[in-house]
């Protein structure tokens, strides 16, 4: 029942698999071998590094660092920056996440209907953005955001105000938000439609006949046969945003006073090793980040597929 | 084709195709920017609108200061994007399709277990191990080297997820069997047989590999410190760092040159090899 999507992946994959006559020997290895080698060169042994830092401490005066538990941990959950940084990414998730969906969502609907003059062109144009580098997306937008020469300035020349400042401080959550949306709407209305292109036909008969309408069908047939790409789509999106960095770590050199060294989780943890050597700390804050990422993620998975169900 | 979806072929509706304009323009107006930009010097970039043309064309002239500025550096940046991408995504895809086909196609002690350490990875973070893998790295002397970025580049979770996934259904194990009667070995079986048959989960696979090592940022920032190793996205932000700070030298109108041509790559591979991703992506999700 509450088995995951994923699981379920896993159960199929294997029931298909004992069909159609799996060889029972070692021979697998010779297969999955040196993937999983260097999955735990680049995976575990990373996570296992960081555990250990994690416990320990520099010495700054004596040199040499000593065991010290789990004290890195207890600090940087009393760390009003780190929480600051929590918080300001947890807004960023509970705002951005759903209007991008809902975005990709209706696009990937409306691209499926029927409805739209030249649907394809839509669809390829729509996801263009995620073939866009996020450096250059922020890039682009960071110069088009800006008072220099970008169209803010335009706009606001145009409009005979100086109203419109994406780069200060009240406006710049809400302008990552919008990059993050502009690069990723394409890409999750790619998974939607691809899992809205795997209803069978029959079911669109059988809620003609029924004489249901466009937004019945959408209710009745797309939106329960599009649950498993959402909660996927979720999942990732939840990650996403969790680990934030490229986006406010390049528009920082544009706004320095806005954005600060702890901006985000994850510019913390970066700065904290790369500005000020605290590589034990910084850790600590990876993983706790690491922590919580992976607890709502699987809420998530367990809470979308027991819905479903 | 999209009529094949509802069997009643509604009227196309102009709202829809009209609001869907709409969200189009939004997705478009940047690029169009940044194109435009592309064509103007930088006192045409700092003075003149920005959705039109500028006083002078300086496109071809834009694009040769790009490549050879600074000794030609953003053409040796360009050769390393390559570099990583054909090596960290060529050998993430083999490494994903080997280790896909192999857990669809045989039953091991372990299997299970292999399975529930990759999903379990999966939902840490990859940047929360950026710090850790950094440190690491710096231990065994590979920072500030290629492999430094390429060796993270090798594992690519998703596309072994997506192989697993695709080899259950695209290799019928009669086939296997077959040619293992006519006394091929597994490896053998694997690049004559199951290769073929894998070739659209490869592409799809192949091509978010590419994304995301051309894409990639926090790595090589993190683990690269030699301006002549760096792949385009590190390199770019230097550029456009010139902008500010002491002994500023903006360069805007090379950084928004030099954005195109790291763009224009990935784009037309997409564009390319539509057919093959596409398929590939909805062989995915059926699942």
């Amino acid at each position: 029942m509450a088995e995951s999507v994923a699981h379920q992946h896993v159960a199929r994959a294997g029931a298909t698999g004992r069909r159609r006559r799996v060889f029972k020997d070692g021979k697998g290895w010779l297969f999955v071998g040196p993937f999983l080698a260097v999955f735990a060169l680049t995976f575990l042994a990373p996570i296992g590094y960081a555990i250990y830092l994690s416990l320990y401490r520099n010495q700054a005066f004596f040199g040499g660092t000593v065991f010290v538990g789990l004290d890195n941990y207890t600090q940087a959950l009393q760390d009003p920056k780190f929480w600051e940084a929590f918080a300001r990414v947890a807004v960023f998730l509970v705002v951005q996440v759903p209007v991008m969906l809902v975005l990709a969502l209706l696009a990937a609907l409306a691209i499926d209907s029927a409805r739209l003059h030249a649907a394809g062109f839509f669809r390829i144009v729509i996801f263009l953005p995620y073939a866009v580098p996020g450096v250059v997306a922020v890039l682009m937008w960071g110069y088009i955001y800006g008072d220099n020469f970008g169209l803010a300035a335009n706009l606001n020349d145009l409009l005979g105000t100086t109203a419109i400042q994406p780069l200060s401080s009240s406006w710049m959550l809400p302008s990552i938000a919008n990059i993050v949306t502009w690069e990723f709407v394409g890409y999750n209305m790619l998974i939607f439609y691809s899992a809205l292109r795997t209803v069978p036909g029959e079911l669109y008969e059988a809620a003609a006949i029924d004489g249901a309408g466009t937004f019945r069908t959408i209710l009745a047939v797309k939106l329960p046969a599009l649950r498993g790409a959402i909660v996927i789509a979720t999942i990732f999106s939840i990650i996403g945003s969790f680990q934030l960095f490229n986006e406010p770590n390049i528009l920082r050199t544009l706004a320095p006073n806005v954005i600060t060294t702890y901006y985000t989780p994850n510019m913390y943890a970066y700065n904290l090793s790369f500005a000020g050597q605290q590589f034990n700390y910084s850790a600590t804050i990876a993983i706790v980040m690491g922590v919580i990422t992976a607890v709502i993620a699987y809420v998530v998975q367990l809470r979308g597929s027991r819905e479903a169900l | 084709m999209s009529a094949l979806t509802s069997p009643l072929r509604p009227k196309r509706s102009k709202l829809l195709t009209g609001v869907m304009v709409l969200y189009l323009l939004y997705t478009i107006v940047p690029l169009a920017w940044l194109l435009l930009s592309t064509t103007k010097t930088q006192d045409d970039l700092l003075s003149t609108p920005g959705l039109w043309f500028g006083k002078s064309f300086a496109f071809f002239s834009n694009i040769k200061d790009t490549l050879t500025y600074n000794d030609g550096i953003f053409l040796r940046w360009l050769g390393n994007t390559v570099l990583y991408v054909v090596v960290g995504a060529g050998g993430a895809t083999l490494l994903a399709t080997a280790a896909g086909y192999g857990l669809a196609k045989y039953k091991f002690a372990g299997r299970r277990a292999v399975f529930a350490v990759l999903l379990g990875a999966v939902a840490v973070p990859g940047t929360a191990l950026a710090v850790p893998t950094f440190l690491m790295f710096s231990n065994l002397g590979l920072t500030n080297t290629v492999w430094a970025i390429i060796i993270p580049s090798l594992v690519s979770p998703f596309g072994l997820y997506l192989m697993w996934v695709y080899a259950t259904d695209a290799v019928p194990g009669e086939l296997l069997e077959a040619a293992r009667i006519d006394g091929a070995g597994e490896v053998r079986v694997f690049f004559t047989v199951a290769l073929r048959l894998l070739a659209p989960g490869i592409v799809t696979t192949l091509l978010f590999a590419m994304v995301s090592t051309w894409n990639n940022y926090f790595l090589p920032l993190i683990m690269l410190s030699k301006p002549n190793l760096y792949p385009l996205t590190v390199g770019l932000t230097q550029w456009s760092n010139q902008a500010t700070g002491v002994g500023a030298r903006p360069i805007y109108n090379l950084v928004v040159t030099g954005s195109l041509l790291t763009i224009v790559p990935l784009v037309v591979a997409f564009l390319l090899l539509q057919r093959f991703w596409q398929s590939g992506l909805s062989a995915g999700s059926v699942k």
